[in-house]
């Protein structure tokens, strides 16, 4: 069995007296799309966040392929690590956002080449030739040299995913990838979504969309209160909730 | 209905009495105007005409535009980076930054100006060397400090903390979630300042920085005081050799007009170039606005529909 991608122990997260995470523990494996549900409020954006140092834990311990996030361990003693060992390590994990976050002053092309060249230090012709096959792959090459106010938000989130896949990550986190979208709009993400899965990519997913959950997942959480209430396949999960609180919430958000 | 020719409304317009009766008011004021400017002898266009190429005039023109690109650039660059001081997480740089930003800004121009003059009253000799240690290097003051780089010092150092502050409302514009995104992309701090957010707070910063330039260009009027022959002190030189004062005045005043009035022009095409991407219209031009203005008497025309951008989503994957 190999090492887990991701391993959280016992991690708590409080902003200010609010508790938001209360002992999280969980492994997601390589290859695995792992999902995370619950009502607004559960901590599961907090946790995805904390993944890639964007929030700071308070206890517990959270690794990423093997290594801490955020500290180095040394003869038993944590060590703050500097900014920029914690921008090396964010390198190796693309997020995708809820509002896309596209750098608006960049064409699509532009907003994917960015990081490669000035964080890898890649040459642009090398990145250039990526940053197109993926924008193909997301199905936008005809958008390549349009502003991201000028795109849809289906095609701005799928030029989003392109930008995160462009640092070749081992690990991709989206934090409600299609929530911000309008309906109609939905799939187009969810199919590029699927397709990243289908090519082995390592997910974690926090999303409303229980479908793809059932789908895709190969499994998923379900938080509450910043604790997990219940794990296990999407598929007996979303089917035979064990816990009356899941019970309750899928009843609200399954058709 | 059915088969649609859609017709425009023809109505007639609002009739705007207010405004001709506004424009008669202001014609008959403007032509008293020129006519006191025409009829009054002691304005002296005779000696405005004769002066206003004069190699003195040309010289301090060019005098004045110097000082305000050096002192602007001196300016806007200390301002960003005391802005990015001021908001970076540092409580040591940050407490810096608002030291001198407290500073410069709390004590009037022409009194920096004047000390800076008078800094050899203050330390004779300027040196290099290891803190209460050996010296390497020494200049004396008078000699270093000379009136331009007095003038530099002064406008400069107190443009910065004007800057500073322009500048950091313009970072703080700019969404938190663009620095997220930039961040999880594995950018560091100062790599995401420079290609992510100052670019886009460039749209925020740029009309006050505008405003500054334009600001500072009149300014520098002050420094007529350390003896710098810039376009004021020349006039001056002038008139207290013929006693002309008011026509030179008017020469001085004439050019920081034509100066000013250019860079308004020119602030109009910077801002439209940080606007791409962001605005779903540019800003208009100097020309766009004056024909607006001149040629929409009535009721503003009626813009174009801007073309929708939501509707040409993504069928294709």
């Amino acid at each position: 069995m190999t090492a887990p991608m991701v391993k959280s122990e016992q991690v708590h997260k409080s902003f200010g007296h609010l508790k938001v995470l209360n002992g999280i523990e969980l492994e997601v494996s390589v290859g695995e799309v792992f999902c995370l549900v619950g009502p607004s409020g559960s901590g599961k954006s907090t946790f995805l966040r904390c993944i890639n140092h964007l929030e700071r834990i308070d206890a517990g311990r959270l690794s990423v392929d093997g290594e801490l996030i955020g500290y180095r361990e040394h003869g038993g003693k944590l060590y703050e690590l500097h900014e920029k060992d914690v921008a090396r390590k964010r390198r190796e994990i693309g997020m995708v956002f809820q509002s896309f976050n596209l750098f608006p002053h960049m064409t699509a092309l532009a907003n994917i080449m960015e990081a490669p060249i000035r964080v890898k230090r890649e040459s642009a012709a090398v990145v250039r030739e990526r940053a197109e096959r993926l924008l193909d792959r997301v199905g936008l090459t005809h958008k390549a040299d349009v502003y991201p106010n000028r795109l849809s938000g289906g095609q701005q989130q799928r030029v989003a995913i392109a930008r995160a896949l462009a640092m070749e990550p081992k690990l991709m986190l989206f934090d409600e990838p299609t929530s911000a979208l309008d309906p109609e709009l939905v799939g187009e993400v969810l199919d590029v979504m699927r397709q990243l899965a289908d090519d082995g990519m390592t997910m974690i997913v926090v999303t409303h969309e229980m479908g793809f959950a059932r789908e895709v997942g190969d499994n998923l959480v379900f938080m509450d209160g910043g604790v997990i209430i219940e794990s296990g396949h999407p598929r007996d999960v979303l089917a035979k909730p064990q816990h009356e609180r899941t019970k309750s919430f899928l009843s609200k958000v399954l058709m | 209905m059915s088969s649609g020719e859609v017709s425009p409304i023809k109505a007639v317009p609002l009739p705007h009495p207010g405004r001709w009766l506004t424009v008669a008011a202001m014609l008959v004021l403007a032509a008293m105007f020129v006519n006191a400017l025409v009829s009054n002898p002691l304005f002296q266009w005779g000696v405005v005409g004769q002066y206003f190429t004069s190699e003195t005039i040309l010289k301090g023109v060019g005098q004045t535009l110097y000082l305000t690109l050096v002192a602007m650039v001196v300016g806007i660059v200390l301002g960003v980076i005391l802005a990015v001081m001021r908001l970076s997480p540092s409580p040591v740089l940050s407490t810096i930054s608002w030291v001198y930003i407290w500073f410069f800004r709390g004590t009037p121009v022409l009194v920096q100006l004047i000390f800076w003059f008078n800094l050899a009253a203050l330390f004779p000799e300027l040196s290099i060397g290891v803190p209460f240690g050996p010296t390497f290097f020494s200049v004396e003051t008078n000699a270093a400090i000379t009136p331009f780089i007095a003038a530099i010092l002064g406008l400069g150092l107190n443009e910065a903390a004007y800057m500073a502050e322009i500048s950091r409302a313009g970072i703080q514009s700019v969404n938190d979630g663009q620095v997220e995104a930039a961040h999880a992309l594995g950018m560091r701090r100062l790599l995401t300042m420079r290609r992510i957010v100052l670019p886009q707070a460039m749209r925020v910063i740029i009309p006050p920085a505008g405003n500054e330039t334009i600001g500072m260009l009149k300014t520098t009027s002050l420094v007529s005081i350390v003896t710098l022959a810039e376009l004021l002190y020349s006039a001056q030189s002038i008139y207290s050799r013929t006693f002309q004062t008011i026509p030179l005045l008017i020469v001085a005043s004439l050019w920081y007009l034509l100066m000013t009035s250019v860079l308004t022009v020119g602030q109009y095409y910077i801002e439209r170039h940080f606007a791409k991407g962001n605005a779903r219209t540019m800003p208009m031009t100097a020309w766009q606005r004056l024909r607006r203005n001149f040629f929409t008497f009535h009721s503003p025309r009626p813009q174009a529909p801007a073309p929708s951008v939501t509707s040409s989503s993504g069928g294709i994957r």
